[in-house]
């Protein structure tokens, strides 16, 4: 019995490698019951918190109906049936992950859901909000249509004027299209995550004023 | 530091909790939202007017194409005039000393003369004897000849017609520009320009600045767009073709371009229609920035307590707890 005690004394002792500090970090931080929880205080009930997950689930969408348009080519939704359909899919379920995200983002607002250490999370929300503007942004533009040849005309003007211009260039398809389906998506797609992550990891913000209280 | 997963615990230490299911809310919304979707553009479709092509252009206004092919050679379009980062001939936009602009220089390189009229006139005339001859005297005139010509021609343009499929112009002195304007006319009505506005050295090419500043630099497309209300006058960001939802969400930012001073010719502060662009870019990053960092400034972070829609948000958290009669325990 002593030697056991001695031989897991040396283990304790010995200097905790890269991959047992992550672990122990993650199990720390992001337990299993705090990750995939089934008990949530009782006012998270409230409706608000549903456009958090109506957003996460228009995103799925709009990845899925884009990952089929990226696959066959930007020219095929003008001339096939299908493709047309497909690409009606992803333009509402950009349109609903729009109106979930602002509504998500205004009930966070009033419901000061930056309190009690959760700031950075609200901060990514912000930036997962600029990102998804200019990932819209992009992908209007690479439309290949009338309206893309317009909003290209048009907003070329503000890139140019701001500098940006010459690096991100509107009028060129090519980059546009890059950006639109590879680097922008990746860049929302992981703010997402690390945003839910942090979420999970502090658990929903308690209401402002304390239980009960009742307003002058 | 304490592991985050203690100091949730602590943080909920006392509150009520109350039975949840996740995974069941993510496929329950994952369904709600895929079939909203999926009824949404089976009813609806999508937005999808064709493009313009030169062609098109070529054909359908032939006055303005012509036009605007004359004031390229002129030098007097938005984009022969524009500055950086296509060409030196202007210096954008700017602010006091803020100018970035012209801070980047010329990045993508458009000399709007030659990429738009005498490149494809001169690949046309390997054919065609008359336009090589008329090619010929337009780089044989002193600048001052060529001048006057344009000017000439230019002003003639202002009551041209079409007839028979050609301008008809009032007689004057215009040197080679009717034979130069109508070979340019014939390449552009077959399609030639719009490949060659897009052609380079390289043999795969999916740039089209060239031939966007192009259609940028006429009355047509930008006479269409109106028709769509997609122009920056008409909250045209935020527009798509037919009665669909554009941009919406760039509401605030297409706001601006809608009141004074950014449609102000005189302005305020040096704020102008003229640099509305670069400030409503400035003004739209502070903007953002303070959103981002509104949990560290007080006023707006405290208006959420202020206003009572938490209160509504959290009514039953909020509701007063019925409590027992004095005495009943």
């Amino acid at each position: 019995m002593a030697i056991v005690n001695k031989r897991q004394e040396v283990v304790q002792k010995r200097p905790a490698s890269w991959t047992v500090r992550t672990r122990r970090a993650l199990e720390g931080n992001l337990p299993m019951d705090h990750l995939l929880p089934d008990r949530q205080p009782y006012y998270v009930g409230s409706w608000v918190y549903v456009f958090g997950v109506i957003t996460i689930a228009a995103l799925a969408w709009v990845i899925l109906s884009g990952v089929i348009l990226a696959f066959f080519g930007p020219q095929w939704w003008h001339s096939s049936g299908v493709g047309r359909f497909v690409n009606s899919v992803h333009f509402w379920s950009v349109q609903l992950f729009f109106i979930a995200m602002v509504l998500h983002l205004w009930g966070q607002y009033f419901m000061a859901g930056w309190r009690d250490g959760r700031a950075a999370t609200w901060m990514i929300g912000v930036v997962i909000f600029g990102i998804s503007v200019l990932t819209a942004f992009t992908g209007y533009l690479s439309q290949q249509n009338f309206a893309s040849q317009f909003v290209a005309i048009n907003a070329k003007d503000a890139m140019n004027s701001a500098g940006i211009g010459s690096f991100f260039n509107v009028l060129n398809f090519g980059q546009m299209y890059g950006l639109h389906v590879m680097l922008l998506p990746v860049g929302v797609t992981f703010l997402v995550v690390a945003h839910l992550v942090m979420v999970r990891a502090r658990g929903v913000v308690k209401p402002i004023d304390p239980e009960g209280v009742v307003l002058p | 530091m304490r592991p985050m997963g203690r100091t949730q615990e602590e943080y909920y230490r006392g509150v009520r909790m109350a039975p949840y299911d996740l995974v069941k809310e993510i496929v329950v919304a994952l369904v709600g939202v895929g079939l909203l979707a999926l009824l949404v553009g089976a009813t609806l479709s999508s937005p999808d007017v064709a493009p313009v092509t030169i062609a098109t252009w070529s054909r359908q206004a032939q006055v303005d194409f012509v036009t605007t092919a004359t004031a390229e050679l002129a030098g007097s379009t938005i984009s022969a005039g524009y500055g950086p980062p296509y060409n030196a001939a202007g210096t954008g936009q700017s602010w006091g000393p803020i100018a970035p602009q012209s801070w980047f220089g010329v990045h993508i390189a458009v000399d709007s003369a030659n990429a738009y009229v005498i490149t494809p006139l001169q690949r046309a005339s390997f054919s065609n004897p008359a336009l090589r001859s008329a090619l010929s005297t337009w780089q044989g005139a002193s600048a001052n000849q060529q001048g006057k010509w344009l000017d000439a021609y230019g002003k003639a343009l202002g009551t041209a017609t079409v007839k028979g499929g050609r301008i008809s112009v009032a007689a004057g002195s215009y040197g080679p520009l009717p034979e130069m304007m109508s070979s340019l006319v014939g390449v552009a009505q077959s399609g030639g320009l719009d490949g060659l506005l897009v052609s380079s050295d390289r043999f795969y090419q999916t740039d089209y600045t060239q031939p966007l500043l192009f259609l940028g630099d006429g009355t047509y497309l930008s006479g269409l767009a109106e028709q769509a209300h997609l122009t920056g006058s008409q909250w045209g960001m935020m527009n798509e073709t037919g009665s669909y939802p554009g941009q919406t969400w760039l509401w605030l930012y297409t706001m601006w371009y809608q009141i004074p001073p950014f449609t102000s010719q005189t302005g305020f502060l040096g704020i102008n229609s003229g640099n509305a662009d670069l400030l409503v870019i400035i003004l739209m990053t502070l903007l953002t920035a303070l959103l981002a960092l509104v949990p560290f400034i007080p006023i707006l972070r405290d208006i959420p307590r202020w206003v009572p829609i938490h209160r509504l948000i959290w009514r039953e958290y909020y509701r007063p707890k019925a409590t027992a009669p004095a005495g009943s325990g």
